[in-house]
């Protein structure tokens, strides 16, 4: 069992890999935006193998999320002790308290069988500022501000999309007649997209000394949404090194393990 | 392979159990002693990474299943609440997701080595047809199952394909939305949709452990193939399956398992589709609607068809002609090193099924669609065309008598490359011994 006859078996597993590899690989072009979507690649510090979120970067784009965002878009798969949980934005508990307690929830009914308001706790659902679609319409000229916990996972290329998208208003070329209502953007599917331009320089005061511009924001609160879309992704990178290694290990070692055993069978 | 059973029952009881339940002795004469041919390549080895992926699935579906909620307002929400809230249910859940492609991808990859070696052929044709079986099993599962987060996709996903029965109206006029709305449980894709999917879900995972039991059985009568398509000739030529064929399979899938493991942690989503992250919404249809990776070649085959009707029969003949490829093939040689025309059009067949893949993801129209029919064409073709004529017209070339002959030869070959390229029989110089 050595060389040629080795070499024509690795090859063979060779080709099997990549047959594996090119077939999944297929549905790699099924997902490629609009042609025309300009969209900018940007470094991130969550992607890659050993990926992992900026902290400061989550916190600031929590505050742009809390002071702009949060108005239109609510995020109703995140609790406020996500806030503070390990592999986020990591809050001290008191600070996703404050956040909490600033809001006003619906419970009951109380022993009179009557819904009564009282402050947020951590154990809440992130409230969203309108009680239904019909109301968020209404309010924004018939569009609908979608929830933003999954956005990022939720369109092809999802955080350069998300990124390019709040920084891409732009004055519409000439030739485009942009409906009533509707504002120029160079990323967004069709370009004529019913969100007012959210951000502006200096809008919201950064303390960590980070530029307060609108690309920095747009990114803080990009990457704030990848977490809320993902918030195990840490945790997944981390074990996924482990196992990685130990499947590596297991593999070399079975591949020893059957040379062995085939030169003892093979005359 | 029928072959003389080893089993001595080791103690009192083993005894005792095996007068009345011989299922130790079972395990052993199929599972350790099966004399499996010697000369077996990697291709071999997914057959056993196919049953551990129906296990993988299995086993995560299960726990999936304790914590998801078949109700079209609540499947959305208890998948998120999986992957946020479940300890582990990320990794339960992207597990099962990455799992159905890896199970397709090496369905495939077994469906063609069976092309290849001619495994198809006398006396293994129920082996392939419960092979077909499964396959068609599969396909109906892993569409149940993906409708089941309730995301855009999923929602429009089973849209398009029940709809695909109301093309019996063109028989019988009201047949086929008599049948859409039976499926449906109503006049539309709904709450009684998704709970029958579900219910399917969970069944036909048993159904083809059942008819994987029976598919093994049908292996081990016959036996296995083998690269050269000879029979075993004599004892030789065979090794016990344990403890050869474990180690081997067991790398096999180790290898296997990294590919898989690379897609649960570093690229989860990369096959799915980004418009299931958002809730079902019947009034917003998707741009462009894309089935999983895994249907793209019979979805190109549907919509080359310009008929509705002809279109479906088109995409379900492009599997049950697989029922009948047995008798299609006119050559009572099976393996394809031994037959050079057929081999090309072997090849091209392969290419032309990634060519479907990559068209059935594509729009329907131009130049897309002109491909999508040639390779529709040529994809029937082979099978109806190729198979039976190039049996009668090629010439194989020379084969060996035996595995044993083949081993033989294959050996003094490498003897003589390692003899720096000195022809065969020739003395090697004496340091090089
Ligand atoms: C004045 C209300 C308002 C504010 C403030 C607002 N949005 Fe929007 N947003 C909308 C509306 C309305 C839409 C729907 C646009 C459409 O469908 O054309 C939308 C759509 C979106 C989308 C979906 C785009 C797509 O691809 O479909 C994203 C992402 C988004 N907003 C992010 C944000 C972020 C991040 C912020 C904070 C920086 C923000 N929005 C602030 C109203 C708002
Ligand atoms: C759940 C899916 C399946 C499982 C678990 C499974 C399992 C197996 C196993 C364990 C073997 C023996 C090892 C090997 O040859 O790789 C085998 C052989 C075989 N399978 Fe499958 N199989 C599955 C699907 C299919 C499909 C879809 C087909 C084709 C239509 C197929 C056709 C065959 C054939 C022809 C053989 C004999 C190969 C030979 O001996 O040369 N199988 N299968």
């Amino acid at each position: 069992m050595d060389s040629l006859d080795t070499l024509a078996r690795w090859r063979t597993a060779q080709i099997a890999g990549v047959l594996v590899i090119a077939l999944l690989a297929l549905a790699a072009p099924l997902r490629a935006a609009e042609d025309d979507q300009i969209i900018r690649k940007e470094a991130w510090s969550f992607t890659g193998p050993f990926g992992i979120y900026d902290r400061a970067q989550l916190q600031r784009g929590f505050l742009v999320y809390q002071e702009v965002c949060a108005s239109c878009h609510g995020m109703h798969y995140l609790h406020y002790r996500n806030l503070s949980e390990a592999g986020g934005p990591e809050f001290p508990e008191a600070a996703a308290k404050v956040v909490a307690a600033s809001v006003e929830v619906e419970d009951g009914p109380d022993d009179q069988g009557e819904m009564y308001m009282r402050p947020g706790r951590l154990s809440d659902a992130f409230v969203s500022p309108f009680q239904n679609d019909q109301e968020a319409r209404v309010a924004n000229n018939g569009a609908l501000p979608p929830d933003l916990s999954l956005m990022a996972k939720a369109r092809p290329d999802g955080v350069n999309y998300l990124y390019s998208m709040l920084t891409g208003y732009a004055d519409a070329p000439a030739d485009v007649s942009m409906a009533e209502g509707m504002y120029y953007n160079t990323a967004f599917a069709g370009h004529q997209i019913a969100m007012p331009p959210p951000l502006f320089d200096d809008s919201i005061e950064y303390t960590d000394g980070t530029p307060p511009t609108i690309d920095n924001y747009a990114k803080d609160v990009t990457a704030f949404m990848m977490w809320a879309a993902e918030p195990k992704l840490e945790e997944r990178h981390r074990v996924g090194f482990r196992v990685m290694i130990y499947l590596i290990i297991v593999a070399g070692l079975l591949y020893v393990a059957k040379r062995r055993v085939w030169s003892r069978g093979a005359h | 392979m029928a072959h003389k059973s080893n089993y001595v029952p080791q103690s009192a009881f083993e005894k005792w159990l095996d007068e009345r339940l011989p299922v130790v002795r079972l395990m052993k004469d199929q599972f350790i002693d099966f004399p499996t041919p010697r000369n077996l390549n990697y291709w071999w080895t997914f057959g056993g990474i196919l049953i551990f992926c129906l296990i993988a699935q299995m086993m995560t579906g299960i726990v999936l299943a304790m914590h998801y909620v078949a109700n079209e307002s609540m499947a959305f929400e208890s998948i998120e609440h999986i992957m946020r809230n479940v300890n582990w249910g990320w990794l339960i859940r992207y597990t099962h997701a990455v799992g159905a492609s890896m199970f397709f991808a090496a369905a495939y990859l077994h469906m063609f080595r069976g092309l290849y070696y001619g495994s198809y052929k006398a006396p293994r044709e129920i082996l392939w047809i419960l092979g077909v079986v499964i396959l068609l099993l599969m396909i109906a599962t892993s569409f149940m199952g993906y409708s089941l987060p309730w995301g855009q996709m999923s929602f429009w996903a089973v849209t398009v394909i029940t709809n695909l029965f109301s093309s019996f109206d063109s028989v019988i006029p009201g047949l086929g939305t008599r049948i859409v709305q039976w499926v449906w449980g109503g006049f539309s894709v709904g709450n009684p949709t998704l709970n029958r999917l579900f219910s399917l879900h969970y069944l036909l995972p048993f159904m083809i452990a059942g008819v994987v039991i029976l598919h093994i059985w049908a292996l081990h009568v016959p036996g296995n193939n083998n690269p050269t398509g000879i029979d075993v000739k004599r004892s030789s030529e065979a090794m016990p399956f344990h403890p050869y064929y474990t180690i081997k399979d067991g790398f096999a899938l180790a290898v296997f398992a990294i590919v898989f493991a690379a897609f649960v942690f570093y690229a989860p989503n990369y096959l799915g589709h980004s418009d299931n992250y958002i809730p079902a919404d019947p009034l917003v249809t998707p741009t462009h609607i894309v089935p999983e990776w895994y249907f793209l070649p019979f979805y190109a085959i549907l919509r080359a068809i310009p008929s509705k009707l002809f279109g479906v029969i088109a995409m379900f003949g492009a599997i049950m002609v697989l029922f009948v490829v047995p008798w299609l093939d006119s050559s009572p040689i099976r393996s394809l090193r031994y037959r050079p025309m057929l081999k090309l059009f072997f090849w091209a067949f392969v290419v032309t099924c990634v060519a479907l893949g990559y068209l059935g993801a594509m729009p329907p129209d131009g130049i897309y669609l002109l491909s999508a029919r040639l390779g529709t064409f040529y994809y029937f073709a082979f099978f109806l065309v190729v198979l039976p004529v190039v049996g009668r017209i090629e010439t194989p070339t020379q084969m060996p008598g035996s595995i044993t002959e083949d081993i033989m030869s294959k050996e003094r070959r490498r003897r003589a490359a390692l003899e720096g390229g000195a022809p065969a029989g020739a003395p090697a110089a004496p340091e090089k011994r």
